[in-house]
This record gives C-alpha cells, sequence and structure tokens, in this order.
C-alpha cells in the first residue's frame, strides 16, 4: 500500500464559494476575528464569469447594489450592472475586505470529522470546525425529463449555454419558462427577427415601475423585501417562487406577457408532454394568467396600504393598476417539431443547487439542503447562505445577503464559542 | 387564518392534517380511483364505483355508486343516461366546485351559493370520421361560476383561481395523459 502524505491545513471555517454570499460571509468572519478561508473553484464571482448570457443586466438597480460595508457610487444610481460590471464590483469588494479567497480550488468533499468538517479539495485537505456553504441555488440547470422526447435536430440549449441570438440556428424558437430568464430570452431573440413561442407556466408578474419608482424600491422601503422566512405562511412555496418577470434596462421597460405579445411573440400553455415529435402543452394558460395578475395586484394593494401609513413626505405618483394579461383567442396546445418552424429550444426552466460533493447527509429527496434560516439541520457546525428566502424574502438578491450573512456567522460564532474553541 | 365561524361544511383542518402527515409518508398519498363498465344494449352502459385504493390500503365508498351512460335519440339511441363526454363535464365542475368550497373555507370566506355553468363545444365530424382534421374531443370548454359570498370580487376570482390551480380533473383535462387500453 501506498503511504498517504497530504497536506493538511487546518482553519477554523472554511467559506465555499467566492460569490457575493460567501464574500458577506467572509467579512463578517474577519470583523469577527474568526479565521477562515474562502475556496473558489474559479475566480471571485465565477458564475458571473462563465454561466451568464452577454446581455444580461441585475434586476436590481445601482442604488440597491450593497455588500456588507460596500455600496455602488458610481454616475448611474438608477441603472441595473451588466455582468462585466457586476463581476468588477463583486472583486472590488473582495480585494476591499481582504478576503482570504483561495482562487481554482475546487471542492471535491467534504465530510464530517473529528469536532467539525474535513473538506478536500483539488490542491490539498483542510480541516475545520464549522463550513459555510456559499454555492447558490444555481449550480446546473434544471430541465424537465420531457427534454428526451425532442428530436435531436432541434438544437437543445439552457441558460448556461446561451450567449446571444447569434449563435442559434436560423428559424424559431421555443422559450420553456417565463420566469425573468425566459421573458428576457424570449424577448432579445425575437427582436434578432426569430420566431418565437414562450411556454408559460407558474409565473411571476411585476411592473418595472409602480406610482413612478422602481419596483424593487417598494419592495425594499415597504417591508416586503423583508419578510423573515419562520413568519411567512408556506415557507416551501416561497423558495420555490420562480424569479419576477423583470429586465434592467436604461429605459425601465416592464417586460410582461402582454409586452412580449405586444412585440409579437406567441405564448403557449405550460409544455405538458413531448409525444411523436410533439410538443404538448396544457390549456390552462388562461388561469395562469389569473393568478399572476392576482398575485401581482395582491402585491400592489400591499405597497399601497404601506404607502397610505407615511406621511405625506411618500415621493410617488397616484396609485395604479394594470390591464390583465391578455390571453391569446385560442393558445396552441401542440407543435410539431418536424414541420421546421422550430430550430431550437432554450429551456428556461429554472435551476438546482449541486451538493454531490456534500457528504452529510443534510440534502433531502428534492436535492434541496434541510436548514432553518441557513443553520443546517442535524450538522452542527455547517451554515449555508445564498439561498431563497434563506432568512428573508430578499435573500438571493446580491444587498440580501448582509442581513443573513450577519446573523448566519452570529449564529456560528455562538457555536464555536459554545463548544469551546480550539483552533 | 380567519376564526372558524366561517362553516362551508369542508373539514380543512382534517385536509390540512392529510397535508402534513403524507408529506413524511409520500407512499400513502399514491392513490389508484377504479371503475367498472358493464355493456347493457347498444350504447348504454352502467358502470358501478366501490373500491379505491389509498393511505396504503384497500378502501371503500359507503355504498356502490353506479351510472348509466348512453347517447341521446337524435343518435338512434335509447337514452338511458347521459353521454359519455357529458360525464367529463360533471368531473370538471364538481371537482372545481368542490374546490372552491375548500379554498373558501381555508381562507375564512363564508360561502351562500355557487354554481357552475359548463360548457364544451365540439365538432362531430371528428367522431363520425367526416374529416380527420377535427379532433374527437371538446374543442373548448368554459365554466362560469356564480358565486355568492362574504367577499369582494377579487378574492372570489382568487378563489375560483385556486380551485382550477389544485383540481384533478382540470389537470387530466388541460393536460395530456398516458392511457394504455388492453384487451385482457
Amino acid at each position: 500500500m501506498l503511504a498517504r502524505s497530504r497536506i493538511i491545513e487546518r482553519v477554523t471555517t472554511v467559506v465555499i464559494g467566492a460569490g457575493h454570499a460567501g464574500l458577506a460571509a467572509s467579512r463578517f468572519l474577519t470583523d469577527r476575528s474568526i479565521d477562515h478561508v474562502v475556496l473558489e473553484r474559479g475566480e471571485v464571482a465565477n458564475s458571473w464569469r462563465h454561466e451568464r448570457w452577454d446581455s444580461l443586466r441585475l434586476l436590481t438597480p445601482n442604488w440597491l447594489t450593497r455588500l456588507p460595508g460596500c455600496r455602488y457610487d458610481g454616475a448611474d444610481p438608477d441603472g441595473f450592472m451588466g455582468t462585466g460590471e457586476v463581476i468588477a464590483f463583486i472583486s472590488r469588494y473582495a480585494t476591499l475586505s481582504r478576503a482570504p479567497v483561495r482562487p481554482h480550488t475546487a471542492v471535491t468533499s467534504v465530510r464530517q470529522a473529528d469536532n467539525g468538517y474535513q473538506v478536500a479539495t483539488e490542491a490539498g485537505t483542510f480541516e475545520c470546525r464549522t463550513v459555510v456553504l456559499a454555492t447558490g441555488a444555481c449550480n446546473r440547470p434544471s430541465v424537465p425529463a420531457l427534454r428526451q422526447g425532442v428530436p435531436t435536430s432541434i438544437e437543445s440549449l439552457t441558460p448556461f449555454g446561451y450567449r446571444h441570438p447569434d449563435q442559434l440556428p436560423d428559424g424559431g424558437v421555443l422559450v420553456v419558462g417565463a420566469s425573468a430568464t425566459g421573458v428576457q430570452l424570449a424577448d432579445e431573440i425575437r427582436r434578432s427577427g426569430r420566431r418565437v413561442v414562450l411556454s408559460v407556466g407558474e409565473h411571476v408578474r411585476l411592473p418595472r415601475t409602480y406610482r413612478g419608482r422602481d419596483v424593487l424600491w417598494w419592495m425594499d422601503a415597504s417591508g416586503v423585501w423583508n419578510q423573515r422566512y419562520d413568519e411567512l405562511d408556506d415557507l416551501q412555496r416561497a423558495r420555490r417562487l420562480p424569479s419576477p418577470q423583470l429586465v434592467g434596462t436604461p429605459e425601465r421597460v416592464t417586460l410582461d406577457l402582454n409586452a412580449l405579445t405586444a412585440s409579437g411573440v406567441e405564448l403557449a400553455g405550460r409544455l405538458s408532454a413531448v409525444r411523436d415529435g410533439r410538443a404538448l402543452f396544457s390549456g390552462g394558460l388562461r388561469n395562469q394568467f389569473a393568478l399572476a395578475d392576482l398575485k401581482m395586484d395582491r402585491l400592489l394593494d400591499t405597497f399601497d396600504a404601506w404607502a397610505d401609513t407615511c406621511s405625506g413626505d411618500l415621493d410617488a405618483g397616484p396609485s395604479e393598476r394594470f390591464e390583465p394579461t391578455r390571453a391569446p383567442a385560442a393558445s396552441r396546445l401542440h407543435l410539431d417539431f418536424g414541420s421546421g418552424d422550430i430550430r431550437a429550444v432554450i429551456w428556461a426552466t429554472g435551476f438546482h443547487p449541486d451538493y454531490s460533493w456534500l457528504h452529510v447527509p443534510v440534502v433531502d429527496h428534492k436535492g434541496e439542503l434541510r436548514h432553518d434560516g441557513g443553520v443546517v439541520s442535524g450538522a452542527p457546525g455547517l451554515y449555508a447562505i445564498g439561498l431563497p428566502v434563506l432568512r428573508r424574502r430578499k435573500s438571493t438578491f446580491i444587498h440580501g445577503a448582509e442581513d443573513d450573512a450577519r446573523e448566519v456567522t452570529e449564529h456560528l460564532a455562538g457555536y464555536l464559542a459554545g463548544s469551546g474553541r480550539t483552533s | 387564518m380567519a376564526e372558524t365561524t366561517v362553516n362551508n361544511g369542508v373539514n380543512v383542518e382534517a385536509l390540512l392534517a392529510a397535508r402534513e402527515a403524507l408529506k413524511s409518508a409520500p407512499e400513502a398519498a399514491k392513490f389508484k380511483w377504479r371503475a367498472s363498465c358493464k355493456w347493457q344494449n347498444g350504447t348504454h352502459s352502467e358502470t358501478k364505483i366501490e373500491g379505491f385504493h389509498g393511505l396504503g390500503q384497500e378502501q371503500k365508498h359507503r355504498s356502490a355508486f353506479s351510472f348509466d351512460a348512453d347517447h341521446p335519440e337524435i343518435f338512434a339511441s335509447e337514452d338511458h343516461g347521459i353521454t359519455p363526454v357529458e360525464f367529463m363535464l360533471v368531473g370538471l365542475a364538481s371537482c372545481l366546485t368542490a374546490g372552491v368550497a375548500a379554498v373558501a373555507q381555508n381562507r375564512g370566506i363564508q360561502l351562500r351559493s355557487v354554481e357552475a355553468r359548463v360548457e364544451g363545444t365540439m365538432d362531430i365530424q371528428g367522431i363520425l370520421g367526416i374529416d380527420s382534421e377535427v379532433r374527437n374531443g371538446y374543442d373548448d370548454i368554459k365554466v362560469t361560476f356564480n358565486i355568492d359570498a362574504d367577499a369582494p370580487r377579487k378574492d372570489i376570482e382568487a378563489l375560483v383561481a385556486q380551485s382550477q390551480k389544485r383540481s384533478a380533473v382540470y389537470d387530466v383535462i388541460t393536460n395530456p395523459t398516458n392511457v394504455t387500453v388492453e384487451v385482457a
């Protein structure tokens, strides 16, 4: 047998992932003088470098784009950062907060060990008391199994592979999914002159601006975004919610389904099967519209009710309501892939986390981490950050990391203190 | 949640308890519904329903139910019962109506009356084989609810929308389902 010689580094805390969430956690660990490393498979803000399409901009305006101790200070507070600016912003943050990032150090395994965890990487092993998982919720595109039925003559792309319309074959495109990703790609591809069919399931409709202010200003100011995970009626549902139909453009345009219809995108129901070379869509499109319109109106009611409680200094226009989503007279129920009308399918059907390297029994049968506000259940010393509604509705937005990171690291520090700090 | 002065005759507490229990026992959530149909004469058949499988074991209705189906006299039949496609309307209307009651109870909305009118349009050139371009089944189904309840119109619309979202029959009609028919 070969003797195993491996370098083992000891550190109190390992943060996995140097995106905005991991760096926010690192900042608070540093403030508490908890020695740690931030392990990053690639470079800081790696997914922004490699897993985003060209035209993508943040959904949040610049003034809202902030991390602990760092906020946007440029000339365009109402603008929206593109990927290059986001990479620069997060990289600058890593530098400013002197985060102990180890780039190009992909984690291959996390296991429970005596008095903590053993984190194996391609560049050696770490032993630590606590681990913060900051790898995010969008490691892999979720593509439904029915993809198997799509003929191989049809090009099939996920948002990870899509960059711009020019890479698509000539001809029509079926975009499956109407979250922020789906509506943005449908719009951009339609503008490239292609025919686009958008398959719409459950979705979240929002206007870009409401009463003259950015809708996310309302989410922030009214306190909706601050609603805590342990105060929500149906947390599971809130965590599964698709991203809202928003796009960040200089003109602050609304990109709801009516806008897409106006630009010539054809709306179809949820893709429910692919059979004999044909896509079959649900006939329940009208109810998807009704549900989204009703939910949007309830949210706007919440904003109005909050506005009514503000004294006269609220700088906002009068209350408004938007046209209901227009339903096509008869939405298509099927699409023949053999007809040549559609040459590519884009699966904007969401993302899921990848915990294949996490060898601790904390992942449920749906592949989701079991945790209570980022405190991983049944694994003392293991924490998570940057997951949907981790501790608040805003958790996955960049500015949402601050409060979560503060509280998660506070718990972590208490755990270290309570169990006797040795490192 | 509203005080339980609202009574639509739906035991929401029991339903919510079952929902919680089944989260940790997903196998028990797998149900199998059954019907046995016997040809009588002509287009007339009788379908009996009594048992089903669920919660991990065989279950029974309080009694056996039986349903006659036939075609009307304009199709040269004897009209012993409603047509099979009308049974589809029975299923859709009753499923959505049950959903409205359950959701209303859960949301603390007292119902006074709920009526659903269902219309399905069909071009019978399909089933008669006159035109292969025409499908056999309904080309459009419309349900209109008239609901009298202690709630603003928006909340009533939300009840109806949520009822569709959770309706099994609505799902079966709006989405394709694998069907196997074989000779035993």
